[in-house]
């Protein structure tokens, strides 16, 4: 499992506030911060809301806590808990409360959170800040990096991810963009072109759709996941063969807010191989026999064999979760206040009660880096039964020797950016 | 258990389905695009058309149609139908040969094609040796003679497609014969023209390029008669005597020549360059035909002067003193006179001329010889078509008044009927009245009756006289002057060149309860009309709505508003304006609606939206939905179209300025002068070589166009509470945007004075930001609600008002919808992430059962960019049937597209043409006819195929009065014996009698027209079917004796002494004039009811 955590300029998440119109005083914020069970509320002007160190004295006064380590989070409007730690942030931070700016006040001392997209669950962003990531998972991931001191993420979100690993072809690579909340561009283009397929006829040639172009500085780019010529074979779990370039482009652009493209790379030599063991080759028939053991351990939803390019449960996931359009803004005029619609789509609530289950795991599959790498083994070394065993066994150097894989394959992915 | 019954439900659902839905392609309606041939069969009264795309259509009497394709995409370039048969051949330009032919399947006939030919030539021949000129289907209907290019004729047995070598004329049989004095004897050029003698099948003019014409025996197998023309040959035309061939040519001029039996007297006995002086066009097609009395007609097309008039598309017509020279609106095609009487040998009755862009008829026995106009291949695309809007169940009082206004319309055509009456239309009536609206460019709007197979115009509305426009109305009119040679005359409606393109009609929405028009335009302009049965002269005041609000910093850079006429205009009876807003800045109407419960009507525009209240006059309500930063919305239409064009101007331009600069100081500047050139070529290269890529990009608020209008809705619905209704206007954006406004109302009393109010209630941003396509309020029973008046007219049930409604909103990406009166999204349909289609046209339909007859359900109806048409059901928005229509590429075609309310639709195949297709099972219409062989050519096969001459006669479909009469008259008389003979005798006007003389002795024909009779030999005919004779003998109130000594040409070369015995029946004395030679013509004075023929 590689996740491609890009840091992200500050400027660049600005102004989502012109979606929202404001009930309260332009000029007032209004602060809710939270240390250890302890609340404390005031108000903060908008304006002169001055710099990062007067607002954490400010704090460190308020909670009556002087002298204490802190390191602040906010909860924003997508339910993302991001860390204030500079000016910048701290001014965002401000201008997006929406009314109210939560602040999660946590001791440096204690085990760090983890501040990422996902990392507060959406849905209970509504009931207040208990959405923290379970404390288990940060000592989890403490447990297996012991030695690895990971420092503080100064202020990212994710815009990408490679998902599926375990299901498809290792030729092939699922990406996932999250545009949403974002105002970088997706950022590419795609062009009509031939593909070569291997038949048991012969080598046979058809109409393929391939990515023609990365704008500079788009979500595309930065991710480093995606490349010039990579062809595009599905859109979000549906299959382009067939479609016309116009159709393709229409389908991404409808699925542009959670858009989920496998590509076959153009350069495959990036491609996630497991490391030095001979049952990898198994790995090497679409995976669907070791897919099993993979899923056993982290989603007991079945997946279909046949197709080794199936639409996985995080791509179904994708759009429940997402919430793609459900998050239409609805004024009425009674109040004219704005409000997201929560989740009313019933299918989508039976999806949560059917599967949960699946669905943790395709969380975690999607989940933020930290917490990813607190089950390594099952992503990275998911295909073979050896890997499974050094896993359950948690002995030292079979430990090593997936930290070391996995430590050399995010240099893998990191290594794509062209 | 629960996943069987399941099972049972889903496989009752399919079942329900196939009752409901079922697509079909019915009809085309219209006039075929880009066409290239014309055909006609005077014994079918069949017309046939092929087209550019290889096409070919068979039209009839209203109603009777007939289409097919040939597999090949070659252009059709001639159609023949053979002689009294069901078959005709048509040359395609890949030079194969196609056979088709009408067969009756249970009862209705379907045109197939049932032969394929290409020529073979000798091995090593060149291709020219067989590429086929000229093509005469030879009245035995039997053979078909092919010209080639290399000058030869090949004849070709039909409908087999055998070809019969030994009859063959090759180029060195004629060539040999051809005098040594013509000049030179140069080649002889391709095979122009082939004609029949139409007195002596056996005889064949073939006409060469160069301009020799051989007359030619086929029986005897050698040349009769040369015709030595010196002119480029155009088209020959043996007169109907026999006695003449008329010859035109490439310089204008045509030649008369006398055919007979003084083999070596063969000089042209007329030749005349009709319009000449000058150098003339070619004269392409020349006929002339005789008339009962008085002279005969002489059309031919094409001669016009050269210089002066070389651009015009005419045919003359010259009958005795009147000459005129019809000017056709573009390139003729081809053209054919329909004759009167029974075999259609009479006086000329009908030119019809088939020009590139429509077809054309001419009443040629009515003074003044007017147009007749025509039932169906009516140019939709007169004036190109802008939008259209489809009316189904048009109250019977709204049709009627319609129809009225249009026959006012409609005086300067000629009474007569359409005369091409070819086949049975058996269609039923069609269930209800239907109106197709389409507007055009030049301001109208044109009413067709699309209620049934023949898309038939009633009326015809022009919005132009309310504005002051450039055009003089007086333009046309005064174009015929006194004594202008050529005596032209405009004939014909295609009219393309719009007057002010700002007058081109967008959008259209009619009320067919209270008879209210809203038409609205290109430069904004909204136009509310009602229907007045009486001419009326009133001032239109024009309502300026200014849609930008104020808002800053904009100019619009587009067409400028138009005129409006500050006096009174007249207003012919029909819809007439009476209300007229126009929009600031006059940007393009993109929505339209009108409510003629509320009187109101909401347009918008790429800027905003308002409703106006056509009552009082008033603007209700304005609203801007144009994006702060969309400058792209100001500019106006078309120049984005220019931004290409004007890069490439001003990249040459620079290379221009350097240029003239190089000459200033040439020696510093050639550098620049590479650059410029070099900047260009990139240019150049950027824009031609530059692979197509798409971008991929969520769409956002900043994209352009965010604010335009694409749909306006009136619904009476749960606004506020679930417990009170209230009117509502609901708008769409581009952007994904829906507006919802509450409109109060005062009470009925009060609703002339006091003011009509509109409150912002609802504003929906869809997340995905796709253009709103359509808005859909269901009622309590998930059911769309009615049309205005609907309810009040008794046509629909009231909708539920008890159960909550619900929001449908259609955009290009998904189907969604909402709870109403809190608006929260309850379901979805995803279209775009799914397949990567997008709605292009939607539109509600109800579907009835073609099962059951009350059974039925609402649907929508959708059109993807894709062409797929599919069908989602309501409330429930899934997806039902889904069917390919559409080319995805005819971009056009798609958005032509336009549903009816019951499942049907129409989109254009060309600028002139729509398809009608049907997704319902039940409703559907669809060209049922039956075309059979008249009754004497099925007499005669059938005597063909049963020599007894006991063949019942049943196959007649239609007669005339007269001829019931007749054939009472006869049966009265008639031995019962001799009936069939009767019958065959009697069928139709179109009497045609043909006997076999036991020795096989030249058989024959007597025609019977209305007042002649004539006879004539017919041996290859039914050469083959011997017949045995019939003593015919009636009692008959005169008895006229005609002994007549007939001379006879046969094969054999023997003179044959026939005496024929005719008795005729007349009402008065007859007067007998016998011609010397064969064929014999007795010309009565009174109308024939009768013949019989003895045969000795």
């Amino acid at each position: 499992m590689i996740l491609s955590a890009v840091l992200q300029p500050d400027n660049t998440m600005s102004r989502h506030q012109q979606r929202t119109p404001f009930k309260l005083p332009q000029n007032v914020v209004e602060v809710k911060s939270k240390f250890d069970a302890e609340y404390r509320r005031f108000a903060l002007k908008r304006s002169g809301a001055g710099s990062f160190q007067e607002f954490y004295r400010l704090l460190q006064s308020v909670h009556h806590i002087p002298g204490t380590d802190l390191m602040l989070g906010y909860a924003d409007i997508h339910g993302d808990l991001l860390p204030i730690n500079n000016d910048d942030n701290f001014q965002k931070a401000v201008s997006s409360a929406n009314p109210l700016l939560r602040i999660i006040l946590t001791r440096k001392e204690d085990e760090p959170i983890v501040f990422a997209t996902n990392s507060l669950q959406r849905r209970k962003k509504g009931l207040g800040l208990t959405g923290l990531r379970p404390n288990a998972s940060g000592s989890t991931h403490q447990k297996n990096k012991p030695g690895l001191m990971i420092g503080l993420p100064q202020d990212f979100r994710q815009i990408s991810s490679i998902i599926d690993v375990d299901i498809l072809p290792e030729s092939h690579r699922r990406v996932r963009l999250h545009k949403h909340g974002t105002r970088k561009p997706l950022g590419f283009y795609i062009r009509d072109g031939v593909s070569v397929r291997v038949t048991p006829q012969g080598v046979e040639k058809v109409p393929g759709v391939f990515i023609s172009r990365l704008v500079r500085g788009g979500l595309a780019e930065s991710t480093g996941l995606l490349g010039v010529n990579d062809e595009i074979l599905e859109v979000n779990g549906i299959d382009v063969a067939g479609k016309s370039l116009d159709q393709v482009t229409d389908m991404m652009v409808a699925n542009s807010h959670n858009l989920i493209v496998t590509v076959k790379p153009a350069n495959q030599r990036n491609n996630v191989l497991p490391r030095g063991s001979k049952v990898s080759a198994g790995n090497a028939s679409l995976g669907s026999g070791s897919t099993g053991s993979a899923l056993s351990c982290d989603s007991p939803s079945p997946v279909s064999h046949s197709n080794p390019i199936t639409a996985s449960d995080s791509i179904a996931e994708g759009y429940s979760e997402e919430e793609d359009d459900d998050g239409d803004l609805i004024i009425e005029n009674d109040n004219l206040s704005t409000y997201i619609p929560h989740n009313l789509h019933s299918s989508n609530n039976g999806n949560y009660s059917r599967d949960s289950l699946g669905r943790l795991g395709s969380v975690a599959s999607s989940a933020p880096l930290a917490h990813s790498a607190s089950m390594p083994s099952s992503f990275v070394t998911s295909t073979s039964d050896t890997s499974m065993t050094t896993v359950n066994q948690n002995g030292s150097p079979a430990h090593t020797a997936s930290s070391s894989s996995q430590e050399s394959m995010r240099e893998d992915g990191n290594s794509i950016t062209l | 258990m629960k996943r069987f019954r399941r099972h049972g439900q889903e496989s009752q659902r399919d079942r329900l389905k196939q009752d409901l839905y079922q697509f079909n392609k019915t009809v085309e309606h219209g006039f075929p695009h880009q066409p290239s041939a014309l055909g006609y069969s005077p014994s079918l009264q069949l017309l046939a058309i092929g087209t550019r795309s290889g096409a070919i259509k068979l039209y009839g009497a209203p109603g009777v149609e007939f289409m097919g394709l040939h597999d090949e995409n070659a252009v059709v370039t001639r159609v023949h139908f053979l002689p009294f048969q069901l078959e005709l051949v048509t040359l395609l330009d890949d030079n194969s040969l196609h056979m088709w032919t009408l067969r009756a399947h249970k009862g209705v006939s379907e045109l197939l094609e049932i032969g394929r030919f290409t020529l073979t030539g000798p091995p090593g021949a060149p291709p020219s040796v067989t590429r086929v000129t000229s093509v005469l289907a030879h009245s035995s209907g039997e053979l078909l003679l092919l010209g080639t290019e290399g000058g030869h004729v090949f004849v070709v047995e039909v409908p087999g497609f055998r070809e019969l070598e030994e009859r063959n004329i090759s180029l060195d049989q004629v060539a040999n014969s051809v005098p040594e004095d013509y000049i030179g004897r140069r080649n002889l050029e391709h095979v122009e023209t082939l004609q029949e003698n139409p007195v002596d099948p056996n005889q064949v003019v073939i006409g060469y390029g160069r301009g020799l014409m051989v007359v030619w025996d086929l029986e005897k197998h050698q040349a009769v008669q040369h015709i030595p023309a010196t002119q480029q040959l155009e088209s020959t035309w043996w007169t109907e005597d026999g006695g003449h061939i008329l010859s035109s040519h490439s310089d204008g001029s045509y030649c008369r020549w006398t055919v007979g039996g003084q083999s070596s007297k063969d000089e042209e006995e007329k030749s005349d360059i009709p319009y000449g002086h000058f150098p003339c066009k070619a004269i392409s097609k020349i006929v002339q035909l005789p008339t009962e009395e008085g002279p005969p007609f002489l059309l031919f097309s094409g001669g016009m002067p050269r210089a002066s008039y070389g651009d015009r598309h005419c045919i003359s017509v010259i009958h005795g003193k009147t000459h005129v020279a019809l000017d056709f609106t573009s390139r003729i095609i081809d053209y054919f006179v329909i004759r009167d009487g029974p075999l259609h040998t009479g006086d000329p009755g009908a030119l019809v001329v088939l020009v590139e862009e429509e077809l054309v008829v001419i009443d040629l026995q009515t003074e003044g010889w007017p147009v007749i106009q025509t039932p169906y291949l009516v140019p939709l695309h007169s004036s190109a078509i802008t939008c259209s809007h489809h009316v189904s169940a048009i109250p019977l009082k709204l049709w009627e008044r319609l129809l009225a206004a249009g026959q006012l319309q409609i005086t300067h055509y000629s009474p007569k009927p359409w005369p091409i009456t070819g086949g049975q239309n058996l269609g039923q009536d069609p269930p209800q009245r239907d109106l197709l609206l389409t507007g055009h460019e030049d301001g109208t709007v044109r009413f067709w009756d699309a209620s049934g197979v023949c898309l038939y115009p009633m009326y015809k509305l022009s919005t132009a006289g309310v504005f002051h426009t450039d055009a003089d109305p007086n333009d046309n009119m005064n174009q015929c002057s006194e004594g202008e040679w050529p005596p032209f005359r405009k004939v014909g409606c295609f009219d393309p060149y719009s007057d002010d393109p700002r007058l081109g009609v967008q959008k259209i929405h009619l009320c067919k309860y209270s008879g209210y028009l809203t038409v609205a335009g290109t430069a904004g302009q909204i136009l509310v009309l009602e229907l007045n049965d009486e001419a009326a002269e009133q001032t239109v005041e024009a309502k300026i709505v200014d849609l930008l609000q104020g808002q800053e910093g904009f100019r619009w850079k587009g067409h400028t508003r138009l005129d409006v006429r500050e006096e009174p205009v007249l207003f012919p009876p029909g819809f007439q304006p009476f209300a007229l807003v126009q929009c600031q800045p006059p940007a393009v109407v993109t929505a339209l609606t009108l409510h003629s419960e509320w009187k109101m009507v909401a347009f918008g525009t790429s800027h905003g939206f308002g409703l106006y209240d056509y009552q009082q006059k008033n603007s209700v309500l304005v609203k801007c939905t144009l994006n702060p930063s969309d400058q792209l919305a100001m500019e106006g239409p078309l120049s984005r179209v220019k931004s290409i064009k004007k890069s490439l101007r001003q990249s040459f331009r620079r290379i221009r300025r350097s240029r003239v600069s190089l000459r200033k100081h040439h020696v510093t500047n050639a550098a620049k002068l590479q650059e410029a050139n070099a900047r260009l070529e990139a240019e150049l290269a950027e824009m031609e070589l530059a692979p197509v890529q798409r971008k991929i990009e969520a769409r956002s608020s900043e994209d352009s166009f965010t604010g335009l209008v694409r749909t306006l809705y009136f619904a009476d619905t749960f606004l506020s509470d679930s417990s009170h209704n209230s009117a509502s206007l609901w708008a769409g954006t581009n952007g994904g945007s829906v507006f919802a406004y509450m409109i109060r109302m005062p009470s009925v009393e009060h609703r002339a004075d006091e003011p009509i109010t509109a409150h912002p209630a609802k504003e929906i941003q869809l997340m995905h930001r796709a253009p709103v396509v359509a808005i859909v309020v269901l009622d309590g029973h998930g059911s769309p609600l009615p049309e205005p008046l609907e309810v009040a007219h008794d046509l629909a049930r009231s909708p539920d008002m008890q159960a909550s409604h619900q929001l449908l909103v259609v955009s290009e990406e998904q189907f969604k919808i909402f709870t109403l009166p809190k608006v929260s999204a309850k379901m979805k349909l995803k279209l775009t992430a799914l397949d990567g289609s997008r709605v292009r046209r939607v539109g509600v339909a109800w579907f009835g059962s073609s099962r059951t007859a009350d059974a039925g359900e609402s649907g929508l109806v959708v059109l993807t960019n894709q062409g797929d048409l599919n069908v989602v059901s309501l409330p429930s928005v899934k997806m039902q049937v889904q069917h390919p229509c559409i080319r995805r590429e005819d971009v056009s075609g798609i958005a032509s597209c336009v549903f009816t309310k019951h499942g049907q639709g129409f989109y254009l195949i060309s600028p002139s043409e729509f398809e009608r297709f049907s997704l319902s099972a039940r409703n559907v219409v669809e060209p049922r006819s039956l075309v059979e062989v008249p009754a004497n050519a099925t007499a005669a096969s059938k005597r063909r195929a049963a020599p007894d001459g006991a063949s019942a006669d049943n196959g007649n479909a239609r007669r005339d009065d007269a001829d019931t009469g007749n054939k009472t008259k006869f049966n009265r008389h008639a031995p019962p014996n001799h009936r069939s003979t009767f019958n065959s005798l009697n069928v139709t006007l179109s009497c045609i009698k043909r006997t076999c003389h036991p020795t096989a002795a030249p058989s024959m024909l007597v025609f019977m027209s209305r007042r002649i009779i004539s006879i004539v030999k017919c041996r290859d005919l039914i050469s083959s079917a011997m017949y045995t004779h019939t003593h015919t003998h009636t009692h008959t109130h005169t008895h006229t004796h005609t002994h007549t000594h007939t001379h006879t040409h046969t094969h054999t070369h023997t003179h044959t002494h026939t005496h024929t015995h005719t008795h005729t029946h007349t009402h008065t004395h007859t007067h007998t004039h016998t011609l010397p030679s064969p064929p014999l013509t007795i010309y009565l004075p009174a109308r024939v009811l009768s013949v019989a023929l003895c045969v000795y």
